[in-house]
């Protein structure tokens, strides 16, 4: 399984990013190699609009397995996931990569 | 001023909330005890004219913006379109093209740059325009969809609107939307006078003079309306006589205005102060232009 | 782990006029040194009138883009003309000129200029400010270029600088004044927020735009509770907008007479809590309740 996170910085011990479009990274751990990849996602924040499709045409890019995120994508963003077959947790925005991968498997991350 | 064109006169503020709905509909009431008369609502994201006006729906008009639409059969997956928008309205997302029409501007360069034409633009619905005969006057409310975010594109069919059907009316009023950004520009555009509505308060004071800025760099004469007189101080009077701006009219602060107001209802003709106000503008815009 | 101690607190109001910047500029008071403030209504951006800020720091900020020609390669075909959409290109003595009012930097121009001449340049659409408020907190706040647009990644960047300046100085609460409206803006100022005040008054728009901005809010689950401002204006639209609240489980945080004092305080340049009257009591209390909120959360 590809694990995707929203990350505000670059390692385990970063707190995720809240925020979906705008995210400064995405970080993307490998079940099977248990490697973690960071992805620079500051052009996309510099965009004034359309954040959040360019972000989710990324992932597509990527094509993780599950997304772990904090409020969740918007409106147009989510509309955008939709044809990609990932599985979205939220919530977890006070958590840092480590942990929210914890809640995750113990399944105690919402599913949106 | 050429007696063939109508008289067109938008009502502005710098920020949400200082009374730019009751000065646009009691003006147009007003005016139309007189003479015929057209009120144009372009806050076109929130549009409250209507909880004002009573008259009989004449005409509902639904209005497009042009979208590109996917051709799956015909489309390479070169990535073209997607690289090219720049709003990230259209993306390759994986295996298809997804459109986003809220985030789409209409500029057709997605479309047109396609090598194998495999984007048409289409019609899509982004609001209605609808007509109201309300006796001697006529009343046009021009409504975005919810969800759709370009205000601009519909507040210039809606001038089109108007330049074509309407153009004998010899008197319009048009309310613009709030702030001192692109729709506002594209509302006031047409006018040959815009009044901004203030209130005699620091942050009035601020917002007018964004306002003034504003105007002035499309080249309008402005005049000012002082909504809720008495309430704050007298800066915006002072700031206005210093800027040479006309001030056109103080409206006390009534409580008995924002009750009416809140069930929406008129003005112009149940308290003595407010027609002679409105008179005073209308005299004082005519002489202007 | 450290920003779990910093609770971002959002406060909108769908329109204008309902008191929204008075009463957050009265929480930025409230909640002294230990907040910092985010000004994200940058289309009229009110509440440096109440807290005094130094406009200490001033960054430029450049949003969108904009077509610039070099008129030493124009060879004046008129390709770029015939393409845009937004009549943004018109000829004036002979050359081709781009109005930046018109041009809403699509590219298309760009694209299809034989001779390269046309390119598309970040376009500066105002400033941002870190500056001292009048009661130490820090507070980031933007002024908007005339005709320029606000835009999601403005407001972004006042809540990431406030966000920053509140995890260096272990501040706990981030204070936002969000933007108007229900578009991107407001979707940006929402990001990452663990409350949301609504600031509403009992008038036909006031319910209807509560609605449109509470549909917002319920999509990124984040807890809200209302103000109705002038409640006694109107009993009866006060009482529908209960309805909703209790309908919707939205916090009821506290209903405000009419009062005089709002505009009376913002001549003298300060918050309502600034003066004494019924009303400092009031806003205190609501302030009581939203730290309640925020803690029970955890």
């Amino acid at each position: 399984m590809k694990i995707a996170l929203t990350a505000s910085g670059k390692t385990w011990d970063s707190m995720i990013d809240p925020r979906f479009g705008r995210t400064e990274f995405i970080v993307i751990y490998d079940e099977e190699t248990q490697q973690l990849t960071v992805i620079d996602n500051s052009e996309v924040k510099n965009e004034a609009h359309g954040a959040g499709t360019a972000t989710a045409q990324k992932l597509y890019d990527l094509k993780p397995d599950v997304l772990i995120t904090g409020n969740g994508p918007g409106g147009t963003a989510s509309q955008a996931l939709k044809h990609l077959n990932m599985k979205i947790f939220v919530d977890a925005h006070e958590l840092t990569l480590k942990q929210a991968y914890e809640q995750y498997k113990s399944g105690n991350l919402k599913e949106i | 001023m050429n007696p063939d064109k109508p008289l067109k006169i938008a009502v502005a503020s710098g920020k949400g909330g200082t009374g730019k709905t009751l000065f646009s509909t009691n003006l147009a009431a007003f005016l139309s005890q007189k003479q015929k008369t057209l009120l144009v609502d372009l806050d076109v994201e929130e549009p409250n004219d209507f909880l004002f006006i009573n008259g009989t729906i004449e005409k509902i008009s639904d209005q497009y913006k042009m979208i590109p639409l996917w051709d799956e059969n015909k489309c390479t997956l070169c990535g073209s379109c997607s690289n090219t928008c720049k709003y990230h309205a259209v993306v390759q997302l994986g295996t298809f093209i997804a459109v986003f029409t809220e985030l789409c501007h209409s500029c057709y360069a997605c479309s047109e740059l396609c090598p194998v034409q495999a984007l048409p633009m289409q019609r899509h619905k982004m609001g209605k325009i609808t007509t109201i005969d309300s006796g001697n006057l006529t009343f046009i409310e021009s409504r975005l969809e919810v969800g759709e975010e370009q205000a601009v594109p519909l507040i210039h069919q809606t001038h089109d609107l108007v330049d074509t059907q309407y153009k004998d009316i010899p008197i319009q009023v048009f309310d613009c939307p709030p702030g001192t950004s692109c729709p506002v520009v594209a509302a006031a555009r047409k006018a040959d006078f815009v009044v901004l509505v203030t209130e005699p308060t620091p942050f009035g004071l601020n917002d007018l003079r964004l306002a003034i800025e504003t105007m002035q760099k499309i080249q309008k004469p402005v005049g000012v309306v002082i909504n809720r007189w008495g309430i704050g101080n007298d800066e915006v009077e002072k700031y206005c006589d210093q800027a040479q701006i006309p001030i056109l009219a103080k409206i006390p602060f009534d409580r008995q205005i924002a009750e009416y107001y809140s069930n929406g209802e008129l003005v112009y003709d149940k308290i003595e102060y407010i027609t002679t106000s409105l008179r005073q503008v209308i005299t004082a815009i005519q002489h202007a232009v | 782990m450290q920003s779990n101690n910093i609770h971002e607190i959002v406060v909108l109001s769908g329109k204008g006029g309902t008191g929204k910047t008075s009463l957050t500029a009265s929480l930025a008071v409230l909640a002294g040194n230990d907040a910092v403030i985010a000004d994200c209504d940058v289309d009229a951006a009110n509440m440096h009138l109440l807290l005094r800020p130094d406009f200490g720091e001033t960054f430029e900020f450049y949003s969108g883009e904009l077509a610039v020609i070099n008129q030493d390669l124009c060879n004046q075909c008129g390709t770029c003309a015939e393409v845009c959409r937004f009549h943004a290109i018109p000829q004036d003595k002979n050359q081709y000129q781009i109005n930046a009012l018109d041009c809403e930097g699509c590219g298309y121009c760009e694209k299809v200029c034989p001779t390269h001449a046309i390119t598309m340049q970040e376009r500066r659409s105002g400033s941002v400010y870190i500056s001292k408020t009048k009661v130490g907190s820090t507070m980031v706040h933007a002024r908007l270029d005339i005709a320029a647009e606000n835009s999601g990644k403005l407001v972004a960047k006042v809540k990431n600088d406030a966000k920053a300046i509140a995890l260096a100085g272990n501040k706990h609460f981030i204070i936002v004044d969000g933007s108007p409206g229900i578009g991107c803006p407001v979707v940006s100022s929402l990001a990452g927020a663990n409350y949301v005040i609504l600031v509403t008054e009992p008038t036909m728009s006031g319910l209807h735009d509560l609605k449109r901005v509470h549909a917002v809010i319920e999509r990124f689950r984040i807890k809200s509770g209302c103000i109705i401002n002038k409640y006694d204006l109107n009993k009866e639209q006060t009482a529908e907008i209960k309805c909703f609240l209790r309908e919707e489980q939205i916090d009821h945080l506290a209903d405000i007479p009419y009062d005089s004092i709002f505009s009376e305080a913002m001549i003298e340049e300060k918050t309502i809590v600034e003066i004494e009257s019924p009303l400092k009591q009031l806003v205190g209390s609501i302030w009581e309740k939203v730290k309640e909120q925020l803690t029970r959360k955890n």
